[in-house]
């Protein structure tokens, strides 16, 4: 059996299929994140370096995580938008932006939150951090660039390039702090040799990074709803259904 | 020889365009000087507001003036192709024969000769009057020399693509500035090695493969940003 893809590439028939797959993606995160915060708050071990301390990297490391790779799926979207002229990818696109950047502030402020008990800091300039927060800039860059232009079509191509500029230059951004850091900064702290982790915190970790994965894909989707709404609001099909909608 | 023909006639536009645009500049200088002005001002603030100790504004020197340079060649950029696009030139760009990204390089350019040429003569008197000794003012020089092109045309992606938008100069900001790090890093990263005795070669070279990569992509990038503004 093939499944027809490109159907799925146009807003009216990708409308229905969100709606039918958001409460699932809803409901499986919901599941998800009760039970990996059930176990990082009471099951999982107690470090014997960092204490209680280090529970918060279960929010921490998931959240940073995503915040990465969301904007190289926002960027893909962005250029396959501007390759094919696709509505619907740069509406993913446009509907990843707030979620990515709001995964980049959780993962700053949680980040803020372990380094008071561990580095005595609420903030430090480390490589991670300092790229972290740099993502973020780029993120709102982005936003407020569409935010900016009214036509929907140019906000998208602008947008797109925009992404792309910004996915080409991240890494290169990232070397560089990276440099800065080991030049400016004698002690910093290094990740790079953690101490092997106990098998429920990693099992704890990947529940919660697939919780954060559903949430993306659930809020993602509710937002490309109400995106296609918006712009296909003067089409037959719109109007059909808010009609049915009010009967 | 058609090819060679259009090759030259190729190279004759751009000179068109370098020497127009340089033409209009040199008509109103005002706007050289205010980038100029911008730049001084902004340098000799921290002293005022750091204190006048010689050897804390030396430590200082080489990330004040190059922050300082990038604010400023990042309030130029608003001009690169506004007036341009107010008075319909920028249409008639876009309908020439030529590709639109060599046209972008040659606007570009004539951008750095007016606003970026002139921070990087100034610099090196900044320097003296922060105290940087005369080897980290030659590295200060060099850098600068190979940094801000790169600026201008990282810059130039961003103004193609706020062209006409409202609240355009913050905006320009936001977008811009992010994309300014890793020039920022080697640049003052170079003349601080210099300061503190390490040598400044690798922060120089890799200054140069950016203002390498950026010669080859970002004239694209604005090419297209252009063609997107302006539909």
């Amino acid at each position: 059996m093939s499944i027809n893809w490109f159907k799925y590439s146009s807003p009216v028939s990708f409308y229905p299929l969100a709606g039918r797959l958001m409460p699932w993606f809803t409901g499986v995160t919901l599941i998800l994140m009760a039970i990996g915060l059930y176990l990082g708050f009471f099951v999982a071990p107690t470090d014997y370096q960092q204490g209680e301390a280090y529970r918060i990297m279960f929010v921490h490391v998931p959240a940073a995580w995503m915040s990465m790779f969301i904007y190289l799926v926002m960027a893909a979207y962005a250029g396959l938008g501007l390759a094919f002229n696709t509505r619907l990818s740069s509406m993913m696109a446009k509907a990843l932006a707030p979620t990515g950047a709001m995964f980049t502030v959780v993962a700053l402020w949680t980040g803020a939150l372990w380094g008071k008990p561990m580095w005595g800091a609420w903030w430090v300039w480390d490589a991670r951090l300092t790229s972290e927060l740099i993502l973020l800039f780029l993120y709102l860059g982005f936003m407020s660039l569409q935010a900016a232009i009214d036509d929907p079509r140019r906000a998208a191509r602008a947008g797109a390039v925009l992404a792309l500029v910004g996915a080409v230059n991240v890494p290169i951004i990232y070397f560089s702090v990276k440099w800065w850091n080991t030049l400016h900064q004698g002690a910093s702290i290094s990740f790079d040799k953690a101490p092997s982790m106990a098998t429920t915190m990693l099992v704890t970790l990947l529940i919660m990074s697939v919780a954060f994965w559903t949430y993306t894909i659930a809020v993602v989707l509710q937002r490309v709803r109400c995106e296609i709404l918006e712009r296909e609001r003067h089409s037959d099909w719109v109007i059909a259904l808010t009609q049915e909608k009010q009967a | 020889m058609p090819a060679a023909q259009g090759q030259s006639g190729m190279i004759a536009v751009l000179m068109v365009v370098l020497r127009r645009d340089l033409t209009l500049a040199v008509r109103r200088m005002s706007d050289v000087l205010t980038t100029l002005f911008f730049f001084v001002i902004v340098v000799s603030l921290f002293p005022l507001g750091v204190g006048p100790e010689m050897a804390v504004l030396r430590e200082i020197a080489p990330g004040v003036i190059w922050v300082a340079a990038l604010l400023a060649s990042m309030l130029a950029l608003e001009r690169l192709f506004s007036d341009d696009f107010r008075d319909g030139a920028l249409e008639q760009l876009l309908l020439l024969p030529q590709p639109l990204s060599l046209l972008v390089l040659s606007k570009v350019l004539a951008h750095w000769l007016i606003s970026g040429a002139p921070l990087v003569l100034m610099a090196p008197l900044l320097g003296m009057q922060l105290g940087l000794s005369w080897d980290a003012i030659q590295v200060l020089l060099l850098t600068l020399l190979l940094g801000t092109p790169a600026m201008s045309l990282i810059g130039a992606v961003g103004a193609a693509l706020t062209l006409g938008l409202r609240g355009r100069g913050v905006l320009l900001a936001l977008l811009v500035l992010p994309l300014y790090i890793p020039v920022l890093i080697f640049g003052a990263g170079a003349v601080e090695a210099s300061v503190s005795g390490l040598g400044a070669s690798a922060h120089v070279f890799l200054l140069g493969a950016v203002l390498v990569l950026t010669i080859c992509f970002a004239p694209l990038a604005t090419a297209m940003a252009l063609k997107i503004s302006m539909e």
